[in-house]
């Protein structure tokens, strides 16, 4: 059962491209996903919003090119950005999110989440908060998995996604597969509520060794 | 977002320090920056690293009927992708002049210098060949794309591991790599790429231009090299006129080069193949420069979960169970159905408060004749559902209500009495007819 309620190895390098503005690779096992983030930058007219800055995500899978899942998952991403993105600060310009998939094995769209969040801090965007995705897999035996690989996604029953804030841990977003009771739905919260904690400290780890001496 | 441009007094100072021999980032002029080489974990993942400038490089794999007029031939594709994150001048999914010129160039590298065995890629003739498919995303955008694009494409072409085949007669079986050892493609030659740009009409010559360094060349030369120092593909681009003697310098130079790093990929593809086969870690996340301040790792974090049923338990007890909602739908004509119904409609109330109030100020209504109206009304209802229920249309309701307006005021108090009733007869009349009183 404890091996089920880990979170794999967790590993995050910032600032590692020159050209973006902000760039972060965050790893989840073997899941790994580049972030590189431009903004605040100039906006095609088109684009333009006068309030605020357009937010935009791109995500692009490693083979081929970007179908409807990825389209969807971009808007999953941007959705959640939006949320925390204080882009107010900044009308008429645009953020640019570009999300690659470097090698997939498992809950991907948490992975891209994270990248997302930690590129976004790299870059120096102002946040209400930040966040982070966590994968709940349910499998029915096992109860629930956290931070599934490809193969247990595979044989889970039930997939969820959610996106938590760091302030009050509150979720920002939902996204699954397959089905499941609200006793489940309620508890994979709580669980992800509390991987969230996990994720947050890690983040501010990784900052605060980018921002040390040594 | 449009590149920024080059001001003149950059470009002057770049020009100027070439003339005298020196480079921005340091380097002497037949200097090639550093390369590393990083795999993933699958099979033809790997990340090339030329300097600052990034290439990701993908190799996969599927089983295709072949082309009619090559039979016995695999097929390779290149895909060179320039993604917006290299640089912020590259749109997605535009097929740029660049782009095309890069894509043309590595085929002609890497396909038509035949380094790969396209034969052994058949599977049964005229039937079933393997696709080979490498895809190529620049990650960062530092300058000589095109270098680093091509030590990419061989190095996953090499790393690659295809799904052995066995065929009995007419059936193929394709083995799982559980099943059977992935086999490598087979590679004659590894052909590498290595820039030359010119400035000031071929005057001074400077190897693996940084992305600067390319905004001022006046032309540029590639030379495609296996190490055996046999020429592959040859291309000089910018309208330079270039002399004999300088082209067979070009190649010589490229010749060292190639050699270099041609041992380096031979070295990483060593490295991992010992790592694998020890059972050891590898991936990125071994790649990853532990050192540096910037890079954080952890590892497994166990998180508690003791306590998150009793939690999940509290929050629905606590939440308040949902309204029982009339989920009957309700068929009103073949092709069109309402559901919703049987909530109490806010609106009403206000209404009827509404309607109390200029009651009282009339001030001639007692109670048992709104309560005898009520009766009538009571009778009317049936009559009313039983129209509703032969009649489909229910616009003819609200001519009812239009026309009772106009009716002087002993009728009129009739209907407002009829208000009363609602919740019965809208049953019928459904949502149509709270909207309708609204505007009486």
């Amino acid at each position: 059962m404890d091996r089920d309620c880990c979170l794999r190895v967790f590993a995050c390098e910032q600032n590692l491209l020159s050209r973006p503005d902000g760039s972060a690779s965050f790893l989840q096992g073997d899941t790994s996903v580049l972030a590189g983030i431009y903004g605040p930058a100039e906006v095609k007219v088109s684009k333009e919003i006068f309030d605020k800055a357009t937010l935009e995500v791109i995500l692009k899978p490693k083979i081929g090119l970007p179908a409807v899942q990825e389209k969807n998952q971009e808007q999953i991403i941007r959705n959640t950005c939006e949320a925390v993105v204080l882009a107010t600060l900044h009308p008429r310009t645009s953020i640019t999110i570009v999300l690659q998939v470097v090698s997939d094995a498992g809950s991907l769209l948490a992975c891209c989440l994270n990248a997302a969040c930690m590129g976004l801090l790299d870059a120096g965007l102002p946040m209400k908060s930040l966040f982070c995705g966590v994968t709940c897999a349910l499998d029915s035996e096992r109860g629930i998995i956290l931070d599934p690989t490809d193969k247990q996604e595979k044989e889970s029953r039930a997939l969820l996604t959610f996106a938590i804030d760091s302030l009050e841990k509150k979720v920002l977003m939902i996204t699954s597969r397959g089905s499941y009771s609200i006793e489940e739905l309620q508890q994979c919260i709580a669980t992800s509520q509390k991987a969230a904690d996990k994720l947050f400290q890690f983040y501010r780890d990784s900052v605060s060794r980018k921002y040390s001496k040594s | 977002m449009r590149e920024p441009p080059l001001s003149n007094c950059e470009k002057s100072f770049l020009l100027k320090a070439i003339q005298e021999g020196k480079r921005l980032d340091g380097r002497e002029t037949y200097d090639y920056r550093n390369v590393k080489i990083s795999f993933g974990t699958d099979y033809g993942c790997c990340i090339v690293e030329l300097g600052k400038t990034r290439v990701l490089g993908q190799v996969s794999c599927e089983l295709v009927p072949p082309k009619i007029n090559r039979p016995t031939e695999g097929i390779i594709f290149f895909n060179l992708e320039l993604s917006p994150m290299a640089s912020p001048a590259f749109e997605l999914g535009r097929q740029s002049e660049l782009l095309v010129k890069l894509n043309r160039l590595l085929e002609r590298c890497l396909r038509n210098s035949k380094c790969i065995d396209t034969e052994s890629l058949c599977v049964i003739a005229g039937e079933k060949v393997w696709q080979v498919r490498v895809d190529l995303h620049l990650l960062n955008h530092e300058g000589n794309i095109i270098d680093a694009a091509s030590i990419a494409a061989i190095v996953a072409l090499s790393h690659f591991r295809r799904h052995d085949v066995s065929i009995q007669g007419n059936e193929v079986t394709v083995y799982t790599p559980e099943e059977r050892e992935p086999v490598p493609l087979s590679i004659h030659h590894m052909p590498i790429c290595v820039s030359f740009a010119f400035f000031q009409q071929g005057t001074y010559l400077l190897v693996d231009p940084s992305e600067r360094e390319e905004r001022v060349l006046d032309g540029l030369l590639v030379i495609a090299m296996n190490k055996h120092r046999e020429i592959c593909t040859i291309q000089s681009s910018g309208g330079i006129m270039l002399l004999k003697e300088q082209v067979l310098r070009c190649s010589k130079i490229a010749g060292v080069k190639v050699t270099e790093i041609t041992e380096l990929i031979q070295k990483a593809l060593e490295n991992d193949k010992n790592v694998r086969k020890e059972g050891g870690k590898c991936g990125f996340v071994e790649s990853m420069p532990k050192q540096w301040i910037t890079a954080f790792k952890v590892e497994k974090a166990l998180v508690d979960m003791s306590d998150v049923e009793e939690k999940a338990e509290e929050i629905l007890s606590r939440a308040e169970t949902p309204a029982e909602m009339a989920s009957k739908p309700v068929l009103w004509a073949p092709g069109t159905a309402q559901i919703g119904e049987g909530l109490e409609s806010s609106w009403r109330d206000m209404e009827e408060e509404g309607e109390v109030e200029d009651e009282d100020d009339e001030g001639g209504i007692d109670d048992p004749t709104l309560a005898v109206s009520q009766n009538i009304d009571m009778e009317d209802i049936p009559r009313k559902q039983e129209k509703n229920s032969d009649d489909v249309i229910i616009l003819s309701d609200s001519e009812e209500d239009e026309v009772i307006i106009l009716e002087p005021e002993e009728s009129r108090k009739n209907t407002r009495s009829k208000h009363y009733a609602v919740p019965s007869a809208k049953k019928a009349t459904g949502g149509k007819k709270k909207k309708k009183k609204f505007t009486l």
